[in-house]
């Protein structure tokens, strides 16, 4: 078998954009400092040299304006705006252009209108970078009928389901954590599709499952390997995309194991983590031999000071307390 | 501009079509009043003469975004009327399947991006449609239509700001009735007019008499080429009146009766249009009234339609969420 060669989930991302740019003409980048400077995160590194400021368009400060503008370019059918909201904090300036815009112009239109579009932002704490740059709201556009919500977890992920999303005809929002830009995995150099709607077993495992999101994949799957080492078996379940839902892989995990920790970046009310508890104790409730647990930041905002902000993420060792406590 | 510049099936259109809003219109007012039409409706009597001189100047592949207020928009850019009826009554065979009613009236068809329930919503729409013409070296146009109090509203000005750093081919059109509900022009802004705005922008912005359809479709049509010869957006702001509430139902405590009244005897658009027609020898009032006769007919018929039609059935409530299928649960239903 010939080795994949291990690129960044930023490098990854760039492929698919590159991929889909070079295959389709409609696609157009467009957000703050995407252009020379190649967006401040490099996932759009490149592209301006290789497309050109017709297609890779520096915008101003305009969330509303920008995004409002990839709504009605795609909704025309002449584009297919790929969209780059710097965090997902100043979702609040463009929050109409999204949940009632994009998000309902098909279906109040009678299943007129497509909108090709992705909205890619960026979320997660760890950076101090305080409670305004620091958040993970994915929770608000899962709330919203009408988006289709991807948040990847590794590379390769990464890859697959960007190009997935710039395929699909409907408003994808796809939210990148910032703490795994860096991390590098095996990723083929051609370009594949991940479906959306298909979650991924990331570990198997017979006794205990964790459903976790993006960052707390990777916690989870530290929390499981030491497990491992004291015979406990625990399964990590990554959705990958939040809707669709693999509603079956998740259930079939539970059933299986019988116990299900959540671990969620996200605010803890009425969040993804809570309604992956809802969906498992309204469906799955007799194969359940313990109560649920939800791991999740406190619903505070995001501090500054990193001896709050590590409090305040999700932690391995909280985690690890939660497993104990369902075996 | 003067009559004779414009070819007269031009003007016999623009005053048919002006014609079938007013009587559409003050149709729906009579049909909300039965209870026969739910919800919100915004009524366009008074300012026919905007969308109509507008419209004149576009072609079907040329795109707008429209109102809270939009069935003269629609109407003019070439929608059907019996789907829109029955969208009003919330039936099947509704333009949207009865899921957007009045304040969401769309039909990508005839690029009609759609009417908005968010004031100031559809602005960047428009520039989007710009962006899209534009990069597919297209000459068509897009044309965003909103209110003066919309102006106040952030999609405004960075809607604007966009469409003129990049040079699109937009035109924003500022319907400025006075009112945005109840709140006077002077209250919303310290500015003389909305046309200012444009010097802000660095486009050209013109006000013009909104209820003189020729001087609409005058300064339309400058900007709408100019648009076209890809110089750029133009901001107009239209100084019109509706001479109904802000929607129907609207006690109207803000404006006095004498305020109307005085309108619609000195300003209704279509009179003064008609008056033009007739003096100038352009047609005879038996040819206009038989355009009213016709138009009658047409609405009419359009109402049985609605009235006739089917409403929508229970599976439909989670049909059109989404246009491409995926794998997992999309439309969520415990
Ligand atoms: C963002 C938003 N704020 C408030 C409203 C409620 N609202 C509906 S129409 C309207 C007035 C709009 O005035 P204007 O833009 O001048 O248009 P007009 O109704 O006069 O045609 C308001 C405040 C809304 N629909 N959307």
């Amino acid at each position: 078998m010939a080795v994949v060669r291990e690129i960044t989930f930023a490098q990854a991302l760039n492929e698919a954009l590159d991929y889909e740019m070079a295959k389709d003409e409609k696609v157009v980048v467009m957000g703050e400092d995407v252009g020379v400077y190649g967006g401040i995160y490099g996932v759009t590194a490149g592209l301006y040299d290789k497309y050109g400021p017709e297609r890779v368009r520096d915008t101003p400060i305009a969330e509303s304006g920008f995004i409002g503008t990839s709504v009605g370019a795609a909704a025309t059918g002449l584009l297919r705006p790929v969209v780059e909201l710097m965090f997902i904090d100043f979702l609040g300036v463009a929050y109409d252009q999204i949940y009632n815009q994009a998000a309902k112009m098909r279906y109040m239109f009678g299943g007129k209108a497509k909108i090709p579009m992705v909205l890619r932002t960026t979320c997660g704490a760890g950076f101090s970078a305080a409670a305004q740059h620091s958040q993970s709201l994915h929770a608000l556009f899962v709330h919203v009928p009408g988006l289709k919500v991807v948040m990847p977890s590794t590379p390769y992920d990464a890859k697959g389901l960007l190009i997935s999303s710039i395929e699909d005809d409907d408003p994808v929002v796809f939210i990148e954590h910032k703490g795994l830009y860096a991390i590098k995995g095996p990723v083929p150099e051609e370009p594949y599709s991940i479906p959306l709607g298909e979650a991924d077993v990331k570990k198997e495992g017979k006794d205990v499952t964790i459903v976790a999101t993006a960052a707390m994949v990777h916690k989870s799957l530290e929390v499981a390997k030491k497990l491992e080492e004291e015979g406990i078996s625990v399964e990590v379940v990554d959705p990958r995309t939040l809707v669709p839902l693999d509603v079956d892989t998740i259930l079939n995990s539970i059933k299986k194991t019988g116990r299900l920790v959540v671990v969620d970046e996200g605010y803890p009310r009425c969040g993804f983590a809570t309604d992956i508890a809802a969906l498992a104790v309204s469906r799955a409730f007799d194969a359940l031999k313990a109560p649920v647990k939800i791991i999740t930041p406190p619903a505070t905002p995001v501090p500054f000071s990193p001896a709050l902000e590590k409090e305040w993420i999700p932690s391995s060792e909280k985690i690890e307390k939660a497993v104990r406590e369902v075996l | 501009m003067v009559v004779e510049e414009i070819p007269k099936e031009t003007l016999l259109w623009m005053y048919e079509t002006m014609v079938k809003i007013r009587v559409h219109e003050e149709k729906v007012a009579e049909l909300f009043a039965q209870g026969k039409i739910p919800g919100f409706v915004h009524l366009y009597v008074g300012e026919e003469a905007v969308a109509v001189g507008v419209m004149a100047n576009l072609r079907k592949d040329d795109f707008i975004t429209s109102t809270h207020r939009g069935h003269g928009h629609y109407i003019a850019k070439g929608g059907c009327i019996e789907a829109s009826m029955a969208e009003l009554f919330g039936k099947k065979t509704g333009i949207c399947k009865g899921k957007g009613g009045s304040m969401h009236i769309a039909d990508l068809d005839i690029g009609e991006l759609g009417a908005n329930g968010i004031v100031g919503g559809g602005i960047p729409h428009a520039v989007g449609a710009g962006l899209g013409i534009k990069l597919n070296g297209l000459d068509s146009v897009a044309v965003a239509f909103f209110g003066e109090g919309a102006s106040n509203q952030q999609n405004f000005h960075e809607g604007i700001n966009i469409a003129s750093i990049w040079k699109l081919p937009v035109v924003f059109v500022c319907e400025n009735n006075l009112y945005q509900i109840s709140l006077p022009y002077s209250k919303q802004q310290a500015i003389k007019s909305v046309a200012e705005r444009g010097k802000a922008y660095g486009i050209p912005g013109v006000a013009v008499d909104g209820q003189d359809v020729l001087a609409v479709y005058e300064v339309a049509k400058e900007a709408i080429e100019r648009a076209r010869r890809g110089e750029g957006p133009t901001l107009i702001e239209v100084k019109t009146y509706r001479f109904r509430g802000h929607f129907e139902g609207d006690p109207e405590v803000y404006r006095s009766k004498d305020e109307v009244e005085w309108w619609k005897k000195n300003k209704d658009p279509i009179k003064l249009f008609e008056e033009k027609l007739l003096s100038k020898g352009i047609a005879t009032k038996e040819e206009l009234d038989a355009i009213w006769e016709k138009v009658k007919r047409e609405i009419e018929d359009a109402v049985k339609f609605a009235e006739e039609s089917p409403w929508p059935t229970k599976e439909d409530v989670v049909e059109d969420v989404f246009s491409t299928p995926t794998k997992g649960v999309l439309v969520w239903q415990w």
